[in-house]
C-alpha cells in the first residue's frame, strides 16, 4: 500500500474544472516533483490535498500504520495533526515571532495541558513546557538554523525564511511534506543551498516530499519521480530523464509545432 | 525555562505586588491619596481588567471585538440582581460566577458563527452584538428597564479591586506565556499558515473570545458595586471605544501596555478634571498626539519581565548611562 494514494481527484470552482481527475501515488521516503505551466492547477492539487479546499470528487488515502485514513472530508489541522505539512507559495511565517517560537507553534499539539494547566500553572505546565522548549531548540540545531533561534522570522534572509518555513512544517511531526514552490525568487547560490537543505533533511528525518517548483535545475536534481499537470489534467509521469523527452511535457510548455 | 512555580522571579513579583500595595495603602493613610482620588483609582482598576480582557480578543488573537460593553452589563445587571437577594461579598461572588456563567454562554453562540468574518465585518457584526445585549437589557423586567438599578451595595474598596486587578493580570499573562497564547498569537499573524501548523483555529478564537467576555463581566460586576447604579446608558458603543482606546494605546498585545496605559489615560483624565468641556478635546488631542509618536502604542509588544530585567551598565565616559 503506497503512503498517498490519490484517487480520480476532482476540483471545480463553479464551471472551471481546476483539477480534473487525478490520480497517482507516493512511496514512503520519495521525493516526488509536481510540474507543469503556470495555472495548471498545481497549487489547487495542493490546496485540495491540505484541506484548504474540499475536493468536489475524488478520495485521499493517507496509510498510516495499518489504517488507511480518508483526508479528503478533513480540516487542515487535523490533516497536519495526521502527519501531511505544507508550506506556501508566498512565504508565511508568523513574522512578528522568533524563529524557535515559529518552531514552537508547530510542536503545540505536543503539549501537554489545557486551560486550567495553563492559568494556574501546575507542575505539568512548566514539565511540558521545558520540554517542548528543549526540543524546538534541538530541532532548529538539527536543521542548522539553531543560531538564528532568538531572531523574529521577518528579519531572516530570504532564504532562511524559505528554510525555517520548511524547518517548520516538519516540526508538526510530518511525515510527508508538501513544498510550494521552495526556490521561488530566490538567487542561483540560494537555490543549491535550499537543494542542499532539503536534500539533507529528507535523509536526516526519513521524510517523503512532494514539491511544486518551476526552477528545474532543482527539479531534475532532486526529484526521483516527477508528475507533469496541465489544465488541471495529468499528462505525463516519469523519470526526470523521462520527463525531459516526453513530446507531450515539451508540446505543454512550449506548444506545438504547427 | 523555570522547573516550577516556586521560583526566584514568582518572588520578585510577589514583591513588587506587595510594595506597589503598601505604597497605596501608606499614601492613604497619609491623607495623600484622598476620597476622590482612591474612586478615580477604583476607576483605573475596573478599567484594567475590562481592557485585559479585550487585549486578549484584539491584541492577541487578532479580533477586532466592539461589543465589548454588552458583556460588561451582563456583568454589571448579574451583579447588581444578586446583590439584591444575598448581601455582602458573597452575593458579588455569586452575581460575579452568574454574570461569567451567562457571558461565557453567549460569547460562545455568539462567537462560533461571528468569528468566522474578519476586519470590519466581524467589528460591526460584534457592536451588533454588544447592542442587542443593550437593548434586551433596555426592555426586560428584571432589569428595571430604562430606569436601570439604583442602590446596589457599595463593596467596591482599594483591597477588593486591587486583588480583582492581580487575578486578572496572573490569568492573562499565564494565558499569553503558554501553548494556548503561543496558538492565540500564531492567528493574529498569519491564520491559514496556523491552520496549517495544525491549529485548532475556530476553538482558539472563540476561546479567547468568552475568555475575554468573562473578564468584561467582571469588570461590569465590580463597575456596578463601585457606583452602586446600573443603567442600559452606561454600557453602549461609547464604553466599548473607551476600553479600545485602552488597548490600542497601551500597545496592542501587550498586557503591560494595557497597565501603564489605564493609568496613564485616568491620570491624564484627573489632570483635565479642572479644564471643564474643554476637557474632551484636550483628552481627544492627547490620544492623538500620542498615537503620533509612538504609533504601535506606549508599549508596543513591550511586556515587563524580572526574568529578561537587567542592571543597565554604563558604558560612556563622563559617567553618562547608554540607553
Amino acid at each position: 500500500m503506497s503512503l498517498l494514494s490519490v484517487q480520480k481527484l476532482t476540483k471545480n470552482f463553479g464551471g472551471i474544472t481546476a483539477v480534473s481527475n487525478v490520480s497517482f501515488t507516493v512511496e514512503t521516503g520519495e521525493l516526488v516533483g509536481l510540474i507543469g505551466p503556470n495555472g495548471a492547477g498545481k497549487t489547487t492539487l495542493f490546496n485540495v490535498l491540505t484541506g484548504v479546499y474540499d475536493p468536489t470528487e475524488g478520495k485521499i488515502l493517507l496509510t498510516k500504520g495499518d489504517k488507511t485514513i480518508e483526508l479528503s472530508k478533513l480540516p487542515p489541522y487535523k490533516i497536519t495533526h495526521h502527519g501531511v505539512a505544507r508550506t506556501f507559495q508566498n512565504i508565511r511565517l508568523f513574522k512578528d515571532l522568533s524563529a524557535l517560537d515559529n518552531v514552537k507553534i508547530a510542536m503545540n499539539e505536543d503539549a501537554q495541558y489545557g486551560l486550567i494547566g495553563a492559568l494556574l500553572r501546575l507542575p505539568r505546565f512548566y514539565r511540558s513546557e521545558t520540554d517542548i522548549d528543549q526540543r524546538a531548540r534541538a530541532f532548529l540545531k538539527e536543521v542548522h538554523l539553531d543560531e538564528l533561534a532568538e531572531i523574529k522570522a521577518k528579519n531572516l534572509p530570504y532564504g532562511k525564511q524559505r528554510q525555517l518555513e520548511i524547518a517548520r512544517a516538519m516540526a508538526t511531526g510530518a511525515k510527508i511534506l508538501f513544498l510550494d514552490e521552495p526556490a521561488a525568487g530566490m538567487n542561483p547560490q540560494e537555490t543549491q543551498a535550499l537543494t542542499k537543505f532539503i536534500k539533507d533533511i529528507k535523509t536526516k528525518m526519513n521524510l517523503t516530499i512532494v514539491l511544486i517548483e518551476h526552477d528545474m535545475s532543482l527539479v531534475m536534481e532532486i526529484c526521483e519521480r516527477i508528475f507533469v499537470l496541465d489544465y488541471g489534467k495529468l499528462i505525463a509521469e516519469g523519470t526526470p530523464d523521462q520527463i525531459k523527452h516526453n513530446p507531450k511535457v515539451i508540446e505543454a510548455y512550449l506548444g506545438d509545432e504547427d | 525555562m523555570e522547573k516550577n512555580i516556586f521560583n526566584k522571579y514568582t518572588f520578585y513579583w510577589i514583591l513588587t505586588v506587595a510594595l506597589f500595595y503598601l505604597a497605596i495603602q501608606g499614601l492613604i493613610s497619609a491623607n495623600i491619596l484622598r476620597a476622590y482620588y482612591q474612586s478615580i483609582l477604583l476607576l483605573i482598576g475596573i478599567n484594567i481588567i475590562l481592557a485585559l480582557g479585550l487585549n486578549l480578543i484584539i491584541g492577541i488573537t487578532g479580533q477586532f471585538s466592539l461589543g465589548h460593553a454588552g458583556y460588561m452589563a451582563i456583568g454589571a445587571y448579574s451583579a447588581a440582581i444578586t446583590l439584591k437577594y444575598v448581601n455582602g461579598i458573597q452575593g458579588l461572588i455569586l452575581g460575579m460566577l452568574i454574570g461569567a456563567l451567562i457571558t461565557a454562554l453567549i460569547a460562545f453562540l455568539v462567537g462560533l458563527p461571528v468569528l468566522r468574518l474578519k476586519g470590519d465585518y466581524l467589528a460591526i457584526a460584534t457592536l451588533g452584538v454588544g447592542e442587542i445585549i443593550r437593548i434586551i437589557i433596555l426592555n426586560l423586567d428584571i432589569t428595571n428597564k430604562a430606569a436601570g438599578i439604583n442602590n446596589i451595595d457599595r463593596l467596591a474598596s482599594i483591597p477588593l479591586i486591587f486583588g480583582f486587578v492581580i487575578l486578572a493580570v496572573i490569568v492573562t499573562s499565564n494565558f499569553k506565556r503558554s501553548a494556548l497564547g503561543r496558538a492565540c498569537i500564531s492567528i493574529f499573524q498569519d491564520e491559514i499558515a496556523s491552520e496549517a501548523m495544525g491549529i485548532n483555529v475556530t476553538r482558539y478564537k472563540v476561546m479567547s473570545f468568552i475568555f475575554g467576555a468573562i473578564l468584561a463581566s467582571f469588570g461590569g460586576a465590580l463597575f456596578a458595586t463601585t457606583y452602586s447604579v446600573v443603567r442600559p446608558e452606561f454600557f453602549g458603543l461609547n464604553q466599548s471605544i473607551d476600553t479600545l482606546v485602552i488597548v490600542v494605546f497601551g500597545g496592542m498585545g501587550s498586557l503591560t501596555g494595557t497597565v501603564v496605559a489605564a493609568f496613564a489615560l485616568g491620570i491624564i483624565n484627573l489632570l483635565l478634571q479642572p479644564l471643564g468641556d474643554t476637557r474632551m478635546i484636550l483628552y481627544a488631542m492627547a490620544l492623538i498626539a500620542i498615537m503620533i509618536f509612538r504609533p504601535k502604542g506606549l508599549m508596543g509588544s513591550f511586556e515587563a519581565s524580572w526574568k529578561n530585567f537587567k542592571l543597565r551598565k554604563p558604558k560612556l565616559a563622563h559617567g553618562k548611562v547608554n540607553e
